[in-house]
């Protein structure tokens, strides 16, 4: 597991459901067809109205107009993270445009899931509401050994929420290296 | 510690005398289902990690239902049916029902029971958040990813957090205008969309017992959009006729057992409750019918997993009859039984599907249509700022397609009155 994640953030509210993260129409693409699999990149959270898209502003969007990944790498969002559908396209959709790390108040359990058993990025979970706090734009590095993260925009620092039962698998990379360690699965 | 129903279904699947809630177990699945839209990706996962020759674990208990993209355009959506086709041959696989054939269903949820898979004290993993429908019978059944859903293909086994279970009662038999939609946006209003996240949601009381199996599975439906893991129903007379209607397989019916602790029991008195919708734009967002009547709707939509069964269509009828609607409406079956029932299904002395044309809707082809927008071309589909009211079970922005379209959720009895008035309507009046 890395140490830290560092990148530029993107923020987002309350029930953030997966038909925002990657919207219906795009679902008869793929993931297992690489190619495919990038355009869940391109069209990653364009179903969030444009209102709520980059708190606190708004209007901005996380794929810049042509480009198939985001500069943005962490996700701060609030309560509900990734509710609605099973689709594994949503967390797919957001490592294809380059999330590593999403942190918000609690997840919807598929996506939670789905998030960790397919290792596709780290859903980190905070004991306070924070993404009034933080600015879509601002510069955060999570440190994973003392489960906490800093703003270098502002120079705050916040805790996090350890990630308790998932290392073993975070660490392992995903489900089926968990299972192979742990001699669930042959080699 | 005493089990609840859940936990006592868990603890069979892990082959352990006793199950805590928050403890990590690993459990055999005795059905494992996809659809469509999730099952190229869980084909794909399942020969990257164990092979291009692997063969699943068990033929017998994988089940695969194309419903989501089937009257479409979109080239991407046929081949990923041929993606299944191909697959199901490849791995002989039994229970398959194939777009365009005699076989073919419709909607998973509702096909799933109809053909006689879903099963008192068994466990079922599907690759759909609606998967939590099987509950009505007993058994333990949520959605997973196409991760979760390539490991079960190997091995049949999957690890899961046993959920605390929450209870909810109905005292009471239902007043003739309430159905389970009502119940169910009820408990999600007083909950919230993450009341229940990592729990289980356990229905029971009189007003329970008093519903069909289709009733039961629009409660159980739901559980997911108050974001629970499972929901569930203790069988009765009533669930054991059903599902030996189904299917000759033999099951064994598990139950909760005596003095078992639940996270929380919350009690309603049938008799008190009114008819309710959610507003946009999230299936928490309740209001009494009776507070936003008279909002203006333009379309109206009854179908999908849990508003699209013979059940709902019946109730709908009930209030179209020999009436003319002021608002387009869609009607669509969710499998292509109900859609045959539709023609058999009579109100005094007239089919449904003739009271549906008589009253001026359309209706479609049997499939998940419009619940989740789909393919630009969706039959049904938002694709402008409509406002729509529906039986389906999401309203989180986009969900039936467009983003500055509006959905309000609700039952059958109150979508059928609103699309005769063209205006949010109590059933109560059509009653
Ligand atoms: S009908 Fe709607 S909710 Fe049900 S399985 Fe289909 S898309 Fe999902």
């Amino acid at each position: 597991m890395k140490k830290s994640i560092q990148g530029k953030v993107f923020v987002l509210g309350d029930d953030v459901d997966t038909d925002q993260i990657i919207p219906a129409q795009y679902l008869s693409y793929n993931p297992a067809i690489p190619e495919e699999r990038k355009m869940f990149g391109v069209y990653a959270l364009c179903g969030v109205p444009d209102a709520q898209s980059g708190l606190p502003k708004g209007n901005i969007p996380f794929v810049p107009k042509g480009d198939k990944t985001s500069p943005y790498t962490i996700i701060v969002g609030g309560k509900n993270f990734g509710c609605g559908s099973s689709r594994e396209h949503a967390p797919i959709s957001l490592q294809a445009a380059g999330i590593e790390a999403v942190i918000a108040e609690f997840y919807a359990r598929i996506f939670f899931r789905n998030s960790v058993n397919g290792g596709y990025l780290i859903p980190f979970e905070t004991p306070k509401r924070l993404c009034e706090k933080i600015s879509t734009g601002d510069e955060l590095k999570i440190d994973l050994e003392k489960n906490e993260f800093a703003n270098l925009t502002t120079g705050k620092t916040y805790p996090l929420t350890p990630l308790g039962d998932i290392v073993p698998i975070i660490e392992a990379g995903d489900v089926f290296k968990y299972a192979k360690q742990s001699g669930m699965l042959d080699n | 510690m005493a089990m609840t129903l859940t936990e006592n279904i868990l603890a069979r699947a892990a082959k352990r005398n006793e199950v805590v809630p928050g403890e990590n177990i690993w459990i055999d699945v005795d059905v494992l289902m996809t659809h469509d839209v999730c099952g190229p990706g869980t084909i794909g996962i399942f020969k990257d990690k164990f092979g291009e020759d692997a063969k699943v674990w068990d033929k017998e208990k994988v089940v695969i239902i194309p419903d989501h993209y089937i009257y479409t355009a979109d080239q991407k959506a046929h081949r990923n049916i041929d993606i299944l086709r191909e697959f199901v041959k490849e791995q002989d696989l039994p229970h398959y029902y194939d777009v365009g054939t005699d076989r073919y269903k419709g909607v998973c949820h509702i096909a799933l029971a109809e053909e006689g898979h879903t099963r008192p004290g068994e466990i079922l993993f599907g690759t759909d958040s609606h998967t939590c429908t099987a509950g009505a019978f007993g058994q333990f059944a949520t959605g997973i990813g196409n991760t979760d859903a390539g490991f079960i293909m190997g091995t049949g086994k999957l690890w899961v957090k046993v959920p605390p279970t929450m209870r909810f009662v109905f005292d009471g038999e239902l007043p003739p205008y309430l159905m389970a939609k009502d119940l169910i946006l009820r408990i999600i209003g007083d909950i919230g969309v993450g009341g229940a996240t990592y729990r289980a949601m356990e229905f029971a009381g009189d007003g329970v017992y008093s519903l069909n199996m289709e009733e039961r599975m629009t409660l159980c439906n739901m559980v997911i959009e108050g974001g629970g893991k499972n929901g569930v129903i203790e069988p009765d007379q009533v669930t054991l006729d059903f599902v030996k209607s189904k299917t000759d397989k033999p099951f064994e019916v598990i139950r909760a057992q005596e003095g078992a602790q639940y996270y929380m029991e919350k009690v309603y008195k049938s008799k008190d409750l009114e008819p309710v919708v959610a507003k946009p734009h999230s299936p928490d967002n309740k209001a009494n019918v009776s507070e936003v009547k008279g909002t203006n709707v333009d379309r109206a939509y009854i179908g999908s997993c849990t508003g699209g069964k013979i059940t709902d269509f019946i109730a709908a009828a009930k209030i179209l009859k020999g009436n003319q609607v002021k608002t387009q409406t869609f009607v669509m079956p969710a499998t292509t039984e109900v859609a045959r029932n539709l023609k058999i299904e009579k109100l005094d002395g007239k089919t449904l599907e003739q009271i549906f044309l008589d009253s001026g809707a359309t209706i479609g082809p049997s499939s998940c249509g419009a619940c989740l927008g789909g393919p630009l071309d969706t039959l049904g589909r938002l694709n402008g700022d409509e406002i729509c009211i529906s039986t389906t079970n999401r309203n989180f922005p986009g969900r039936m397609g467009s983003k500055s379209s509006a959905v309000y959720l609700a039952s059958p009895y109150t979508v059928a009155a609103s699309a005769l008035t063209g205006k949010i309507t109590d059933p109560r009046d059509f009653i």
